[in-house]
């Protein structure tokens, strides 16, 4: 049976317009809100497109029609179906101090994790440098093979401020560069977590080597120095970054969750984001300050004084990351 | 559950419709790919501009505002315009493609980060190799940052209305006359030889002349079994004339002109 195609279309052309616009009016209004009866005329119009595709589809033989309308009901399903919320503009402060801590405090086994593989690894680089000093080529790079006395004597006596009028382009290039492995340590999650897991003990190894190389040549007070003012911020970074990996592969793997592989990525994406977002934030602000504090040492910066600025950034660290948001936290769902 | 390679994402609503999104494969995906490559290219070298003039005032920070400004050009460039323009980049405009949600839902803005920021393992070791292959073992077409996102990209065609008006343009219709033939007409043919005469009959002016005269020869062969005009309301017309005829009987259902 065919239907009287021209006559159906005239007198259904006019909803779809209608739902045209409406669907336009959303798209361009992402926050527009829209009340009761704009919302039951909207689910009217969509209702009567998809009727009218089901007609089509089955009665009639018109496909450039039929290829309109599905692109007009798969709109306006989209609209209409969708549930996430996304209904909120973005609020920098809120999502500073109480979205991103409370979203690190959710996936915490995960980034104990990263904490305990990283570990490891400086366990196994401090150990494999303090039996085999010869293994320093293999485990450390090669901007850091020097010898620390050496290091330590030729910046202690340095004249001239060797970063002078590059410290900007220096602290872009590093929160360039530490973004960018961020990103790779987040996204190696897709290995089911392994290749996250290598960059963290890899990343372990090194310091490891150089925590080991510098504590014996007894530059431990020029080692905290150096590394403890960005380190602080840094590194956590790293961890976060890598965090968001794990959370990624274990719902890849999915182990003991009866969701699908689907519904366990959705649940979860908005906190990737969150966790990489923060842990990026956190990298400009390392880079900042090791290229601006973090190379300049004695006699130009004291020690006690890198230190202890180090240590301040770390508690407070702690202290956001632990606590910040914490008593609206517990009104909402894990 | 059907597992097999597919070139298009079928969605069921829960209204018990079913509407279908052709997935675009990965070849025009590259070739858009190139387009959005030329033009972050063409930005960095903006940004290069405006930072020469930037070294006027301090040649540091033009420096590292170049520096970062290449990461986040780079990185920025997908998700930025995703965003924007609904899962499109201005190579995805050119070749009509879109990223859409695997149900068909609203993209969201954490979708279009994750999927952009997985372009560095996809894009590994060269000219995207890994998201290639992935693209191409997936059913869906979807490489890596697409199968963690739960994203698709789509190729979407341009949408015409028919112009139905031009079949006849208030031309005489000889089968008209003979209304229960044209019941007979319109209860024998199957909806599906009645799409091939109607897209026959609206694509006519794309054919050249000759396999014009042989396909509607042969179409109209096809339909004169169908219903048997008496020899006055089919003398003198053409194949092409008998199929208009047709047509206008299956689909305009006016008065007699």
């Amino acid at each position: 049976m065919i239907i009287d195609l021209p006559g159906f279309i005239q007198r259904e052309k006019k909803y779809w317009d209608e739902l045209e616009n409406r669907l336009q009016y959303l798209e361009e209004e992402p926050f527009a809100a829209l009340d009761l009866q704009q919302v039951e005329r909207f689910h009217y119009l969509y209702e009567r497109a998809s009727a009218d595709l089901g007609r089509l589809g089955t009665l009639a033989s018109e496909p450039e029609t039929q290829r309109y309308l599905e692109a007009l009901v798969a709109r306006a399903y989209g609209e209409i179906h969708e549930i996430r919320g996304n209904s909120h503009r973005f609020h920098p402060l809120e999502w500073l101090f109480k979205i991103f801590p409370q979203t690190f405090r959710r996936h915490i086994a995960a980034f104990w994790l990263t904490v305990a593989i990283t570990l490891l690894g400086c366990a196994f680089g401090g150990l494999a440098l303090a039996l085999d000093p010869e293994a320093k080529a293999v485990l450390m790079p090669p901007q850091l093979l020097q010898s620390p006395q050496v290091r330590v004597k030729e910046e202690e006596s340095a004249v001239h401020d060797r970063l002078a009028g590059v410290k900007g382009a220096f602290s872009a290039f590093l929160m360039s560069h530490n973004i960018q492995v961020s990103i790779e340590a987040f996204a190696l999650g897709a290995t089911w977590g392994i290749g996250t897991l290598v960059i963290l003990f890899q990343n372990g190894l090194m310091l490891g080597a150089v925590v080991v190389d510098y504590v014996l040549a007894h530059e431990t007070p020029f080692l905290v120095g150096w590394l403890l003012p960005h380190g602080s911020f840094e590194i956590p970074a790293i961890l976060i970054a890598s965090q968001a990996g794990l959370v990624l592969a274990g719902a890849l793997i999915g182990w003991r969750k009866p969701l699908s592989l689907r519904d366990r990525l959705q649940a979860i994406l908005v906190d990737l984001v969150t966790l990489l977002a923060g842990a990026a934030l956190m990298l400009v602000w390392a880079g900042f300050v090791e290229s601006f504090l973090s190379q300049y040492h004695e006699p130009a910066l004291p020690y006690p004084l890198k230190i202890a600025f180090g240590c301040v950034e770390l508690v407070l660290l702690i202290c956001f990351l632990g606590f910040s948001g914490r008593r609206e936290g517990k009104n909402q769902f894990p | 559950m059907n597992q097999e390679k597919t070139n298009h994402l079928e969605i069921q609503t829960p209204e018990g419709i079913t509407f279908s999104l052709l997935l675009a494969g990965p070849i025009t995906r590259f070739m858009a790919w190139l387009i959005d490559l030329a033009c972050i290219s063409t930005i960095l070298t903006a940004l290069g501009t405006i930072v020469a003039l930037l070294r006027l005032i301090s040649a540091d920070a033009a420096f590292a505002a170049l520096i970062f400004g290449n990461f986040v050009i780079a990185i920025g460039y997908g998700i930025l315009c995703e965003w924007g323009w609904r899962g499109q980049t201005l190579g995805k405009r050119l070749f009509r493609l879109r990223v859409v949600d695997e149900q068909g839902l609203k993209l969201h803005f954490s979708q279009v980060v994750i999927r952009n920021l997985f372009r560095v393992v996809d894009s590994l070791p060269i000219f995207y190799m890994v998201g290639g292959v992935v693209s191409l073992s997936s059913r869906k077409a979807q490489r890596l940052g697409d199968l963690v996102a739960n994203t698709v990209v789509i190729r979407y065609a341009p949408v015409f209305e028919p112009d139905f008006r031009q079949l006849m343009a208030g031309k005489y219709n000889s089968f008209r006359k003979y209304p229960h033939l044209c019941a007979k007409l319109r209860k024998n043919i199957s909806p599906v030889q009645a799409r091939i005469v109607l897209q026959a009959l609206l694509k006519r002016n794309d054919l050249l002349s000759e396999p014009r005269v042989e396909l509607f020869k042969t179409i109209a062969d096809h339909l004169r079994p169908l219903a048997k005009f008496p020899e006055e309301a089919v003398e003198g017309l053409s194949d092409e004339q008998y199929v208009r005829n047709t047509v206008d009987v299956l689909y305009n259902r006016g008065p007699l002109k």
